[in-house]
């Protein structure tokens, strides 16, 4: 072969530079763009015309949106934004066009119902998102467990929960556990035990790292609470023999009340305050928790976004 | 310095599905042109003929060996200046009228602007193309789009021109309008070489010739020569019997070829008469007699199969 | 050099023109006033949004087409009916005629476009009257077209420089069509986990990306670009192309003609 070397010298140099580059600019420009795949979600708002546009396609068109609602999600969440406005038109336009999207299910009843931030704050949604499964899907167990979970955890609805979970446990091939979570949630409605057991279980069946993620900061938010309700009533037992709150975790210590100083599941020291009061060492990092926090600020408390808009 | 030096040349084509088979197109061909001569290359079609033209334009890539034009490696630029190309059976962009193929052309050429009006209208004035210079070509008839080829071949003056199959799609004025042009170029003292497979053209208009065939050179001769060596031939076709003694009809032949089911005789005028007697003699059937038309046959026949003579143009 | 390559890209326009290419502005042209009717049931506000949004996608959509039909006969047209012999037997160097024909298509593409902004501009100034700031957005959106097909007229031409016409369309739109999905495949990414993640992450890097280059819905709301990004396009359209183009030369010069 005798092509002028010099020529294909230079073209070769030419492809090389150009394909090094061509992804480190690719990744600049993608750090231009943090909401990209979002530009043109306001744009096919019916699953009708969605259901047109992708040709048919729809479990694509389907898997398309739910990628995006977990982009959104993610992106929103680490701005710490409070308005996840668009997650709601996403995951019910991907079930909509892939009735069968089971995770979309799953990932609308915990992070559509739960509070800001850590979710949108909008239960009622997350029902209706999960009862138009059931609808579609009557034989699907899980759905009635992802129901059962929203009216217990967020709606504290003790009486829909077990209705739920019952209503799941006579699906054919259910997993027995929803029989033993129905009884719970009737019985024991409120309690530390069931809500740890719901949180458990979500964290074992899941696939999904953020649901994880979410159930281990709830299991350490219910642990709090408990520690807390445990240490407080200890220091008022503490009043009853001394007449006088503790100021330090010695005396408790030394009183045989308590055996060393008591720590969050992070690890953190709690903060025994004037009053007997116990107080978490920082708040920000276990969201969830319903004691423990600093006055003036109560579980509906929402930090604010870390950048402008 | 030639024209055209070509040493060792070679191009095989690995072919078939997994490119283990390995055809030939053209095995180790060394030969040189002259400057100003016009040379031929003659032989059967599938002989090496276009690929040793492409090997030249630097369109295909050789195996093995090379070539130089005007003393410059073929895929340099600068001799691409001084060259011209006809292909076979070529083909010009339809929608275009002559006046702007040839003014593509010769700007691509390296033609100045202000020199193309000029060169343009004496180039087809030269081809015979002047009064259809603006229609499109998609109008153009094999012929006429013939001239059109020569034309950009032409038209920037080139000191090498290289034509394949020029005469191919053209009628007898044609033909000869064509010959008449090439007998200027070399009358310019341009070098022509160029390919055909009409052993009469090549007679009439080449210095010299080589002969193709299968890919090898098989021979280059001077037509001069050719000439020269001998006038005044015979080709005696006889069919004889199985078992006919034609020893002494061969010791009088100079050249002896079985074409067929008959035998194919030179004879050289003096000795027709002894062939016929021996003929008779062995109670072999005579065929024909013809004078040899031209010796650049026989010696093209001469320097390839007999067998393939059915597909050579008389 | 510089007149080679003008002259090739020229020739490479004119033939487009006289193959009757540009008649799709009439098509074109057809598409915006027959919409013209269904304007008048929507709301004012939002009829300039529905109107710069069918006319840029339809800008884009056209435009691809016909970059991806005529670039796959650039070169292949030229070889099999051998116009191709007389152009190199030429001081044309092989890399000229690939990048001449490159910029022949480029123009015809840019001149068309251009053609349909015209109109599209017509249509935006009927419907609100008056033209405004928001409507030069308009423009960034155009150029950013043209970038996508500077990209898509390089791929076609690689593409065609090793396969045969008909596949050379179907991978150039595919590319196409992945490459407008190529943020969406970043995110399947990030649902996956070892190999695979790392496999289709690299796929959505490799492929162009369309997506960056659409600023359409943006435009149609009246918003505008950031600076920025009409760099960063400009310079990563340039990469790419640059890259295909290269590869297609490469390609080109190895290649024995027959």
């Amino acid at each position: 072969m005798k092509p002028a070397s010099s020529i294909t010298r230079v073209f070769t140099a030419l492809l090389v530079v150009c394909i090094i580059a061509i992804p480190l600019t690719a990744r600049r420009l993608n750090d231009m763009r943090p909401h990209a795949t979002l530009q043109d979600v306001l744009y096919i708002k019916s699953a009708k015309a969605a259901r047109y546009v992708s040709l048919g396609y729809t479990g694509l068109a389907a898997s398309i949106y739910w990628t995006r609602a977990v982009q959104y999600f993610g992106t929103k969440h680490i701005e710490r934004d409070r308005r996840y406005e668009l997650l709601e038109p996403l995951l019910t336009l991907a079930t909509d066009l892939d009735p069968q999207l089971t995770v979309a299910y799953e990932f609308g009843s915990v992070f559509l119902s739960q509070p800001p931030p850590e979710g949108a704050g909008k239960p009622e949604a997350a029902v209706a998102l999960v009862e138009r499964g059931i609808q579609r899907n009557p034989n699907r167990w899980r759905l009635y467990y992802y129901l059962g979970f929203i009216h217990y955890s967020e709606r504290k609805d003790y009486a829909a929960a077990a209705e739920a979970f019952e209503r799941g446990s006579r699906v054919p091939g259910a997993h027995p556990f929803l029989r033993t979570i129905a009884a719970a949630a009737r019985q024991k409605g409120g309690e530390y035990e069931t809500a740890r057991l719901l949180w458990t279980s979500i964290y074992e069946t899941t696939e999904d790292k953020l649901i994880k993620k979410t159930a281990l900061m709830r299991l350490a938010a219910l642990r709090v609470d408990a520690d807390i309700t445990h240490v407080e009533s200890l220091i008022r037992r503490y009043y009853e023999q001394f007449r006088q709150y503790p100021t330090r975790w010695n005396q408790l210590i030394a009183a045989g009340y308590l055996q060393g100083v008591p720590a969050d599941p992070l690890g953190q020291p709690y903060k025994l305050m004037e009053g007997g009061r116990i107080e978490v060492a920082d708040p920000d990092s276990l969201p969830f928790i319903t004691k423990g926090l600093p006055p003036g600020r109560d579980a509906d408390y929402v930090p604010p976004p870390k950048s402008q808009p | 310095m030639p024209a055209i030096e070509i040493s060792g040349l070679t191009k095989t084509y690995s072919v078939g599905f997994w490119r283990k088979t390995e055809r030939v197109g053209l095995k180790d061909l060394s030969l040189n042109v002259e400057d100003g001569e016009i040379f031929g290359c003659l032989g059967p079609n599938g002989a090496g003929k276009t690929t040793t033209l492409k090997l030249l334009m630097g369109l295909i890539y050789p195996t093995a060996g090379s070539a130089r034009i005007l003393g410059m490696p073929v895929h340099d630029p600068s001799v691409k200046a001084q060259i011209g190309f006809l292909p076979e059976q070529p083909y010009f962009y339809d929608y275009l009228t002559p006046n702007e193929l040839l003014g593509y052309y010769a700007r691509l050429s390296g033609v100045p602007a202000g020199d193309l009006p000029a060169r343009l209208y004496a180039t087809l004035q030269r081809v015979g193309m002047s009064e259809h210079a603006d229609t499109q070509l998609r109008k153009f008839s094999k012929g006429m789009l013939q001239r059109v080829g020569i034309a950009q071949a032409i038209l920037h003056d080139p000191k090498v021109v290289f034509l394949d199959e020029p005469m191919s799609g053209l009628d007898p004025v044609g033909r000869r309008e064509v010959r008449e042009l090439i007998e200027t170029l070399r009358d310019e003292g341009k070098t022509v070489f160029f390919s055909t497979h009409i052993l009469s053209d090549a007679e009439t208009l080449c210095d010299r010739v080589a002969v193709l065939h299968r890919g090898e050179l098989r021979g280059v001769r001077a037509v001069s020569d050719l000439v020269a060596a001998s006038a005044g031939k015979n080709e005696v076709v006889i069919q004889s019997p199985p078992n006919a003694d034609l020893a002494a009809l061969r010791a009088l032949a100079s050249d002896v070829r079985t074409v067929g089911d008959s035998l194919r005789l030179v004879v050289a005028a003096e000795k027709l008469d002894a062939a016929l007697d021996a003929i008779r003699a062995a109670r072999a059937k005579l065929i024909s007699i013809n004078p040899l038309r031209g010796n650049l046959e026989e010696y093209f026949l001469e320097h390839i199969d007999g067998a393939r003579r059915k597909e050579v143009a008389p | 050099m510089t007149s080679r390559l003008y002259h090739i890209a020229f020739n490479t326009f004119r033939e487009a023109v006289r193959d009757r290419v540009l008649y799709n502005l009439v098509f074109f042209a057809l598409l915006m006033v027959g919409s013209a009717p269904l304007f008048s049931t929507i709301s004012i506000g939002l009829e300039r949004i529905v109107l710069v949004n069918l006319g840029l996608t339809a800008i884009t959509l056209f435009g691809v087409v016909i970059a991806i039909f005529i670039g796959i006969g650039l070169v292949s047209k030229e070889i099999e009916k051998r116009t191709l012999y007389t152009v190199l037997s030429r001081p044309v160097r092989r890399w000229e005629f690939i990048v001449g024909k490159y910029l022949g298509l480029a123009a015809t593409l840019i001149v068309n476009a251009g053609f349909m902004a015209l109109g599209l501009f017509a249509a935006v100034l009927f419907v609100q009257r008056s033209l405004g700031m928001q409507d030069t957005y308009i423009l960034i959106a155009l150029y950013f077209i043209v970038l996508q097909f500077l990209v898509i007229i390089a791929i076609t031409l690689l593409f065609s420089s090793f396969s045969s016409p008909l596949l050379s369309a179907i991978f150039a739109f595919g590319v196409f069509v992945i490459g407008n999905f190529a943020d969406d495949i970043r995110g399947f990414a990030s649902l996956t986990e070892g190999v695979q993640r790392w496999l289709i992450t690299a796929v959505s890097y490799m492929v162009p990306n369309f997506g960056s280059m659409n600023v359409v819905s943006q435009v149609a709301h009246g918003q505008g670009v950031a600076l920025g990004l009409v760099a960063m396009n400009t310079l990563y359209a340039a990469l790419y192309l640059l890259a295909a183009l290269s590869g297609a030369i490469l390609i080109f010069e190895k290649r024995n003609l027959k």
